[in-house]
């Protein structure tokens, strides 16, 4: 069935946010998906629900910069399942493991592997769905069968989750012959901390400040899609200036991540002058933030119904000033990173994704960018302000690392100019009003095109202010299973390289 | 006119001096003098992500830019915690990360000190403790200084390591009773 038919019986969200909302047969579910996937469609997430008593498995997708959220009933004795999806996405396979880890309903014919769950809570618990919780012991070491590889001098290098430095913990499992890496199999869920659950506890004009910390390097772009899918909800019109502001915060927190990684991808090819140079600009963006916004880390900066935080005149002028003064200062170290042989050595046909393979799994975000899949919400679905402004899309073909560190430099230009644009045109006003409580029994849904990719935030309200559930979506989920593929066959010393290239989040995708 | 000119003569000048500068405001340059007169040698941080949503370790990450220069005090992030003086732990303890949190501090040894960041770190934060999270770090292993924020600025971990390496009960202390559970 063409999509527009889907479109025709679905239920557009109020609020502009350009969702529609469809539940579907048992049958309809492979159908409505295939046809996303036959119209050039993409799967953004897929949780599980519980709704007057009854589970749903959810999955939304984006086809022609339009959202469709397909829900369907999934009912029956014993263990409830729903048809696999992973066949169409394959990024799906991961999250119908989580869904079984915290909702109890299985895909039929899939991997049913624990993914979330390690061995710190029983098998027939469902976080999501009982009540009470089991009895706190001590965690046991558990068991997790990692596929072997078997050949002539093939042998396992088992690491994390602790790694060697200041990073998030997660355990990877690479077979190599000699220093090549044959396979890569990941084990993620480690910093799992229920935050699903948690969200149903917290009030729903409050969860926002749970949302910015889901993953702390993206903070506005979580916080933003939550209160987009609450004030599409609750009818709520953001103060111009409010609207201004948030697209501030959203490209200074772009401008920082890139400033940070771009030093580190760097240092990871031993080339420290990197990791020094781009760490002070960073630093000095920061101070800017803290002396114009009053944060350097802007966890709380977006709030139900608009910004917590103003700009004054003199504020918004000391960071164009510093905003300047980084697009000069990083267009002098591309020339740099360019033109010096061992980095240049490093960097290019290392951790190669091509465009097909990207195709074919998903890959989003930046990361997709750099191999051929430009996708930039901010110019394919504009949200206001930047129905206002023109972002460029930036992106490469090659998917190696250096394909990914020219997007990041691309991006870094572009949003300095963007920033430059939104200080001058910022309107005058209120940045901040009142959010009335929606009604209870609705589903509302956010995305923000985040620094890293992505950023979609389902919600679902209760009664009395309450959350009956939400469900924030990392890009990681999509690219993590790329990272697999995009190291075989290089050394594993490039492997920092490659990750950081890729700088996936662990704690936003484990929830 | 002359009722003008004889008004300015009566108030005068009144302008005030400008203020001292203050030292204590210094807060940093204060901290850099301290830790290299108490600790006269270097001291090796191990850290650890117990469960954070990594918005500390980018403040942790900034104490090795040019500007704190962590290394140039003398200090410097281990990859083993067998060569750690000091473990930093960030996020509340989620329960996948209990075994790894305490075979880390086993692998330290004695005397040892930690310091936990963050108001995760510190209380559990807007996670909370359920089914999935331990809580705060103290709920898992013995914690010597916690540093509130969300994220705390460098110059907060910096204070938080200085107070850790200046209780001198804490340093000259030997070993160390288990974990609390």
């Amino acid at each position: 069935m063409p999509l527009r038919r889907w479109f025709a019986h679905a239920r557009e969200h109020p609020g502009g946010t350009g969702f529609s909302s469809l539940i579907v047969t048992h049958d309809d579910w492979r159908s409505v998906m295939e046809d996303l996937r036959a119209a050039g469609g993409r799967l953004i997430a897929l949780w599980a629900s519980r709704e007057a008593g009854v589970d749903h498995v959810r999955g939304v997708a984006l086809a022609e910069s339009r959202g469709l959220i397909a829900s369907l009933p999934v009912q029956g004795d014993g263990e409830p399942s729903y048809p696999r999806l992973d066949d169409l996405f394959p990024a799906a396979a991961r999250m119908q493991r989580a869904i079984l880890d915290l909702s109890g309903l299985r895909a039929s014919d899939a991997d049913g592997r624990p993914w979330l769950r390690h061995s710190a809570w029983p098998a027939g618990y469902r976080p999501l769905v009982d009540a009470a919780a089991p009895a706190a012991g001590s965690a046991m070491l558990d068991r997790y069968d990692f596929v072997r590889v078997e050949g002539d001098g093939v042998h396992e290098i088992a690491v994390g989750p602790v790694h060697a430095g200041t990073i998030e913990p997660g355990h990877f499992r690479f077979s190599v012959v000699g220093e090549k890496v044959l396979r890569l199999e990941e084990r993620l869920g480690y910093v799992h901390k229920g935050i699903e659950q948690r969200f149903t506890q917290l009030p729903i004009l409050e969860a926002h400040r749970l949302a910015a910390r889901v993953s702390g390097d993206s903070s506005v772009a979580y916080s933003w899609a939550y209160v987009q899918a609450l004030e599409g909800l609750a009818g709520t019109e953001v103060p111009v200036r409010g609207l201004w502001l948030r697209a501030l915060c959203l490209e200074l927190e772009r401008l920082a991540n890139h400033l940070g990684d771009l030093g580190a991808l760097g240092n990871d090819a031993g080339f420290s002058f990197g990791l020094i140079q781009f760490s002070r600009l960073k630093e000095l963006l920061l101070r800017a933030q803290q002396q114009a916004l009053g944060a350097r880390y802007l966890m709380d900066a977006i709030v139900p119904g608009g910004v917590s935080y103003n700009l004054d005149a003199l504020g918004s002028e000391g960071l164009r000033a510093r905003i300047r003064a980084v697009a000069c200062e990083v267009a002098k170290l591309r020339t740099t990173y360019d033109e010096h042989e061992g980095v240049r050595d490093r960097f290019m046909g290392a951790g190669t994704v091509s465009p097909e393979l990207a195709v074919q799994l998903g890959l989003t975000g930046l990361a997709g960018r750099a191999s051929g899949q430009p996708f930039d919400l901010r110019v394919d679905r504009p949200w206001a302000p930047y129905t206002e402004l023109a972002p460029l899309k930036c992106g490469r073909t090659e998917g190696d690392v250096a394909a990914r560190v020219a997007v990041r430099f691309d991006e870094v230009q572009e949003s300095c100019r963007l920033l430059d644009e939104i200080l001058t045109r910022m309107p005058a006003g209120p940045w901040q009003t009142v959010v009335e409580l929606p009604r209870a029994g609705l589903l509302g849904a956010g995305l923000i095109e985040g620094w890293r990719g992505p950023v979609f935030v389902a919600l679902e309200t209760g009664e009395g202010g309450t959350i009956r559930r939400c469900h924030p979506h990392d890009p990681s989920w999509q690219n993590w299973p790329v990272l697999e593929h995009a190291v075989i066959g290089n050394i594993v010393p490039d492997f920092p390289l490659i990750n950081k290239s890729f700088n996936l989040s662990y704690s936003g995708h484990d929830l | 006119m002359l009722k003008t000119l004889r008004q300015i003569a009566s108030v005068g000048v009144v302008t005030e001096p400008p203020p001292d500068p203050e030292d204590s405001l210094r807060v940093r340059e204060i901290l850099q003098g301290k830790i290299r007169a108490v600790l006269g040698r270097a001291l090796s941080i191990r850290h650890i992500d117990a469960g954070s949503c990594n918005g500390c370790e980018l403040e942790i990450h900034a104490l090795n830019n040019p500007l704190y220069n962590l290394e140039g005090l003398g200090m410097r992030f281990v990859a083993s915690p067998r060569h750690a003086d000091l473990l930093l732990v960030t996020g509340p303890v989620s329960r996948h990360m209990h075994a790894a949190l305490v075979r880390t501090y086993e692998a330290t040894p004695a005397p040892k000190l930690v310091v936990a960041i963050g108001d995760c770190g510190c209380t559990g934060g807007v996670f909370g403790e359920n089914y999935a999270n331990c809580g705060r770090i103290s709920n898992v292993i013995p914690v010597d200084v916690a540093v509130p924020g969300c994220p705390p600025t460098p110059t907060r971990i910096l204070a938080g390591i200085l107070t850790a390496v200046t209780d001198s009960q804490a340093v000259h202390r030997g070993g160390r009773n288990g974990p609390k559970r």
